[in-house]
């Protein structure tokens, strides 16, 4: 137990900043190193120590002072607020697929590995992956590829150390499209998977 | 509700069948319904004579009742009545009053006649089909019913007609089963084989898809996200409680499994999409495809030794049909999207629809998958193959009209028709099987 936290725990330290440079678009000027001290979340790894153990084992160590459950509680709402405020950036990047295919591009594993370390960042949220087609082919093997892109989507995050207990898949097949329109550039946005919070 | 039941029931016991004396055992030769080039047969339909004499129009609806059943087939080419040598409100009903040579030479070779004899409940009809160039009674049938059984009636002697003539018991007592959007969300509903007398089964709010009949024909199977994920969902159309079939991953295409009380349908509980047999309480029984990848869409051959589906481990969804006895073989070799396989009643053929340039089309073939007959045309999509119970006509969807609908045609792709005219977009549909006279 303590052996995955502490994995856990490098993982966050050594995604932190990574997360931080893609998120980090609208800021001036910064180089990456500033973006790190200076971000309000800079101090997360801090938290950590000592002996690089995280919060909740420090809480338990500490026998859990009226004090320490209030700072806790900040942290908590801290990070509630975190998540309410970047989820949409989260939800709206869409992984997109070819036609009849299932297979993750190049672009969709970039988009895939800034969605796990959204994740890590912040272990408590659970999502649904949808998987959806375009309207083209038939509808009975479209739930069925559906399933397969959602699956893909699934296993290339547990790959990167998400707990496969936080996601759930549903295949929308061609049911449910984002673009009413039928050409081209419609179908390409309808073939994707769309990651929600729970 | 039981009195209502209760008076069909009764209805059913005083339709009682009488076979007219001097019925003569016709040899099927009239129709060969697995025959390609098949020749309408020239027919005239005459309004049914009534006792009292005063109820004519009752016989003029019986009669237009049994001619629109009849040439729902596609198998006759109905002779109008502005062509009749003969007016048949004064003519004779039977073999010996009838000079069947001016009914020859007025190019019909069958001809029906029916009489209709009604008190304030009850009509009893009477109906014969000939044979005029033989001269010769092919059926004839009595019925006794309430005067809302007339149709029902009617549609029994159709029956009798197509069975003289093909072998075959027909259609006539069958529904179809489809999607519609009109109502907001896609939900099930059905219809008569004919298009009429449409119900709504499902009310998920969400979407229903997939529809597939129980052999008995008192059960609908579909998958529907009422509960937020697609499940199977198993649903007496008495309005009993149903049962769902629930497990990770997709709940897909489910079918009943012939001369069995199993089911078959998709899962993906372990991460891949495969076909399992299963009861219907759902506890898996067999796993039908092991092969990574996509496998979907069960189809049974009626014995059901044999099960096609859809996979994609060639690289592109193509039918292949598993022998329960043994191995698997890839039936669809040109185009490179088949899917949506249905076996015929009969056995020997495939339905399938294959996407080419954008355009999806209805195809059939024979099991050795050599010779696919394209049978659509027109509209980007033809897709959903589902056999008449007999086999002799296939219901799809298109939408060669603009918005998706449901279509009939004949076996070898005539008489192409839309069925409905329906709010939305109908969509996947599935033709029951033979429903016994309770059940309609």
């Amino acid at each position: 137990m303590s052996r995955a936290l502490r994995v856990t725990a490098v993982l966050m330290l050594f995604f932190a900043p990574m997360f931080l440079v893609s998120c980090a678009k609208k800021a001036v000027t910064p180089g990456p190193e500033n973006i790190y001290e200076q971000s309000p979340v800079a101090g997360q790894p801090d938290r950590m120590a000592p002996g690089g153990g995280l919060p909740g084992e420090q809480s338990y160590q500490a026998g859990g002072t009226d004090s320490y459950d209030l700072q806790e509680r900040q942290r908590s709402d801290a990070m509630r607020q975190e998540i309410l405020a970047t989820k949409s950036a989260f939800e709206d990047e869409d992984i997109y697929f070819e036609f009849d295919s299932s297979a993750l591009t190049s672009r969709a594993q970039a988009k895939l590995r800034d969605k796990a370390m959204w994740l890590q960042r912040y272990p408590s949220v659970s999502v649904i992956i949808e998987g959806h087609c375009d309207e083209r082919g038939t509808s009975e093997y479209n739930l069925a590829l559906g399933d397969r892109r959602a699956e893909g989507v699934k296993n290339y995050l547990v790959n990167l150390g998400v707990s496969p207990a936080r996601m759930v898949n549903i295949s929308y097949g061609e049911e449910r499209p984002k673009d009413p329109g039928q050409n081209e550039a419609a179908w390409a946005r309808n073939r994707r998977a769309h990651l929600v919070v729970e | 509700m039981p009195s209502k039941k209760l008076k069909t029931l009764t209805a059913i016991a005083i339709a009682a069948v009488l076979a007219i004396a001097g019925e003569a055992r016709a040899a099927y030769d009239y129709v060969d319904i697995s025959n390609p080039s098949l020749r309408k047969i020239p027919m005239a339909v005459s309004d049914f004579k009534t006792q009292p004499p005063d109820r004519a129009a009752l016989g003029r609806e019986g009669g237009e009742l049994l001619e629109k059943n009849l040439d729902f087939t596609g198998y006759f080419s109905m002779i109008p009545e502005g062509r009749f040598p003969a007016d048949p409100s004064a003519m004779g009903l039977t073999e010996a009053e009838i000079d069947f040579k001016i009914w020859t030479r007025a190019g019909a070779e069958l001809l029906v006649t029916g009489l209709a004899r009604v008190d304030s409940e009850i009509v009893e009809l009477e109906l014969r089909l000939f044979d005029t160039v033989k001269g010769s009674l092919l059926v004839g049938k009595r019925y006794r019913g309430w005067h809302k059984d007339m149709e029902r009636m009617i549609r029994r002697f159709c029956g009798e007609i197509i069975h003289a003539l093909t072998g075959e018991w027909g259609f006539f007592n069958s529904r179809i089963a489809f999607v519609s959007n009109g109502a907001g969300n896609k939900e099930i509903y059905t219809c008569d084989f004919d298009g009429a007398n449409v119900r709504q089964v499902t009310h998920q709010k969400s979407i229903a898809l997939f529809p597939a009949w129980s052999p008995d024909g008192r059960r609908l199977a579909y998958t529907a996200y009422g509960r937020g994920r697609p499940e199977i969902y198993i649903q007496p159309l008495d309005g009993r409680q149903g049962a769902i079939v629930s497990k990770k991953g997709i709940n897909s295409t489910p079918v009943w499994v012939p001369g069995q009380s199993q089911m078959a349908a998709t899962f993906s509980f372990d991460g891949d999409q495969d076909i399992y047999m299963f009861t219907e309480g759902g506890q898996i029984t067999r796993r039908l495809t092991e092969q990574w990848g996509i496998d979907t869409s069960p189809a049974w051959s009626p014995d059901g030794s044999r099960m096609a589906f859809v996979s994609d481990r060639s690289g592109s969804p193509q039918i292949y049909i598993r022998e329960m006895a043994g191995g698997i073989r890839r039936l669809t070799f040109s185009g490179g999207y088949n899917t949506q396989p249905a076996w015929s009643p009969r056995g020997d053929q495939i339905a399938y629809s294959s996407m080419e340039g954008g355009q999806i089309n209805i195809y059939v073939t024979d099991l050795d998958g050599r010779r696919p007959r394209r049978l659509t045309a027109g509209g980007r999509s033809n897709e959903s193959p589902s056999w008449s119970p007999d086999g002799s006509m296939i219901v799809f969807s298109s939408n060669r009209e603009g918005p998706f609908r449901i279509y009939v045609m004949t076996a070898h792709g005539t008489d192409q028709r839309r069925l409905l005219s329906l709010p939305g977009e109908q969509t996947g549909p599935a033709w029951s099987p033979r429903m016994s006279e309770t059940q309609q």
